[in-house]
């Protein structure tokens, strides 16, 4: 089993959410999280002095996936989330030992 | 008496009323989140202290006859002594002595409350109350007693201040008494506290823009009691105050977001509050004694001049953190002086005439000496009351406090509750064993 995680740009959420279900998958996470990377933040301005803030708002999803459906919900997300600006995020994929359903008890790969 | 002009004077009454906690969201928006309440409490707690004051012996400190000098006003009408059942005003538009001590209790109370703006994020809540009732009872009543006691307006006979019947310097609704005097008190207490820790480099950006336009809207309507009710009649000078005071808010907001598109690029919500804000202070030392085009010069220098006088904090290195300098001071100065210059018979047949109206610079002089004395006086008593403050019980909160906040440290509340993954609980207060009710109850519960 794989853990995908994606940070992706806030308004692409829809998007993504709709890929993943045509994909098949029938859970996901998703939390409000800030940092940066190349895009570094963005300058606001109050009573003429500036404020750089340096975190932006992004989303951080999560699927617990088969192995074999992983790359396909890495592709799946990559495309939902592009648009070819800077600052769309990245994806990675971890390995998971153990995933149990809490309700039943049902372990690994039934409990997806 | 004049029963449509005391309804005008109590309804203006509330109407400045509104101001305080409109000026605490107007603040309290600016500030971070984790300082919130202490802000909204620095305002909301004159309305306290200064009304208890103004009952025992406030509103005769300012409104007593003189008690020597145009100074100050004598004691005897302490505890509100011969208030009740007397009339104050001119024949014709006399109202009740007790709508008149309530309409100015309400311009005593937001006058400390604007001062509490360059304190942000750092003050110890109950030095600052001291401060208060010590600010109000040596600066604010005589002050007031200076400015705005006319002789002969509580009683026939009475005897008032320097300002209003000596120098004869206009101040309708005080851009003296209050705007100069709580900006030059608002300095004097950014000096004494000195810098948020991290200031300027790293302080907290306002958490929430829509409470100081909210704010911004409640100050704006109550101004309209706070203006036109100056005229304390229901009549032709309230009238041309509401309108002038209208005139010049509209401008001086227009011209900070201008201000702003020029500097910076983009016009910004805080911007246009401020920019009204800043039209309003300038327009209440004014606005009962120009007319139309005189408010909207006046308006448009309040607003623009305020805009780039925001910035001088950071050059001069003073941590007047929501800027009662910049907006209160200059601001009041600017209305103040512009008098001198744009005063019209035509707007107050008992007003006088500024240089552009042919009354030379007969105005302008007595108008710069009134606002010189007020933030001299108002400055030298703040920094030495604020001083002895700081020395003796501090006035300012530790340095964890200020960073983990001062809502936290100083109040033992948080503004927002978010989450509720908070892990926590009540702490019930035991229940006495010899308390047959409560045991009962208690008992009750388990079953």
């Amino acid at each position: 089993m794989k853990l995908v995680t994606a940070i992706v740009k806030p308004f692409t959420l829809d998007d993504v959410k709709a890929a993943l279900e045509q994909l098949g998958l029938l859970g996901m996470t998703v939390s409000e999280v800030r940092g940066y990377g190349r895009q570094k933040g963005h300058t606001e301005v109050y009573r003429g002095a500036e404020y750089s803030v340096d975190f932006v708002a992004k989303l951080r999803v999560e699927v617990l996936v088969e192995d074999e459906v992983a790359d396909r919900a890495v592709d799946t997300i990559t495309s939902a989330a592009r648009t070819g600006r800077i600052g769309d995020g990245k994806v990675w994929v971890t390995p998971v030992d153990t995933v149990v359903r809490v309700r039943t008890g049902e372990r690994g790969v039934d409990a997806l | 008496m004049n029963s449509g002009d005391t309804a005008w004077v109590l309804a203006s009454a509330a109407l400045v009323m509104l101001m305080t906690p409109g000026l605490a969201f107007f603040y309290g928006g600016m500030v971070s989140s984790k300082s919130v309440l202490n802000m909204l409490m620095m305002n909301f707690i004159t309305l306290g202290v200064v009304g208890v004051l103004w009952m025992i012996y406030g509103y005769s400190e300012s409104f007593g006859s003189d008690a020597g000098g145009g100074l100050v006003g004598n004691l005897h009408s302490a505890f509100l002594n011969n208030a009740i059942g007397t009339l104050a005003g001119a024949k014709g538009d006399q109202i009740p002595t007790l709508a008149f001590v309530m309409f100015q209790l309400m311009f005593a109370v937001i006058t400390p409350a604007l001062i509490s703006g360059a304190i942000a994020d750092r003050t110890k809540f109950w030095s600052w109350v001291l401060f208060v009732a010590v600010w109000v009872t040596v600066v604010y009543f005589p002050v007031a007693h200076w400015v705005f006691d006319f002789s002969g307006f509580t009683s026939p006979d009475s005897v008032g201040g320097w300002i209003a019947n000596k120098l004869k310097a206009f101040d309708f609704a005080g851009g003296t008494a209050v705007h100069i005097n709580a900006g030059s008190a608002g300095l004097a207490l950014a000096l004494v506290l000195g810098k948020r820790k991290r200031w300027p480099r790293n302080v907290p950006r306002p958490h929430n823009v829509p409470f100081v336009l909210l704010g911004a809207a409640l100050l704006w309507f109550g101004w309209y009691g706070f203006n036109a009710g100056s005229a304390l009649a229901a009549g032709d000078l309230a009238s041309v105050a509401f309108t002038t005071t209208t005139i010049a808010t509209a401008s001086a907001l227009l011209a900070w977001i201008v201000v702003e598109q020029i500097r910076d690029g983009k016009p910004t919500t805080l911007g246009a509050a401020s920019g009204a804000i800043a039209g309003l202070v300038a327009i209440t030392p004014a606005c009962g004694y120009v007319g139309p085009i005189g408010a909207l010069v006046i308006g448009i220098a309040a607003g623009a001049v305020c805009a780039l006088a925001v910035g001088l904090k950071f050059k001069l290195g003073f941590d007047d953190s929501l800027d009662v300098v910049g907006v209160h001071l200059v601001g009041g100065v600017i209305g103040t002086l512009l008098i001198g210059l744009f005063a019209t018979t035509t707007a107050n047949s008992a007003g006088g005439d500024g240089l552009f109206y042919g009354g030379g610079l007969n105005q302008l002089w007595r108008q710069a000496v009134a606002a010189f004395a007020v933030m001299i006086y108002s400055f030298v008593l703040a920094y030495i009351i604020g001083w002895i403050i700081n020395k003796t019980i501090g006035f300012r909160v530790t340095e964890e406090a200020e960073l983990t906040g001062v809502d936290e440290a100083e109040h033992a509340e948080s503004a927002y509750e978010f989450t509720t993954a908070t892990g926590g609980s009540h702490s019930i207060p035991p229940v006495a064993q010899d308390d047959p009710v409560a045991l009962a109850a208690t008992k009750g519960s388990k079953a």
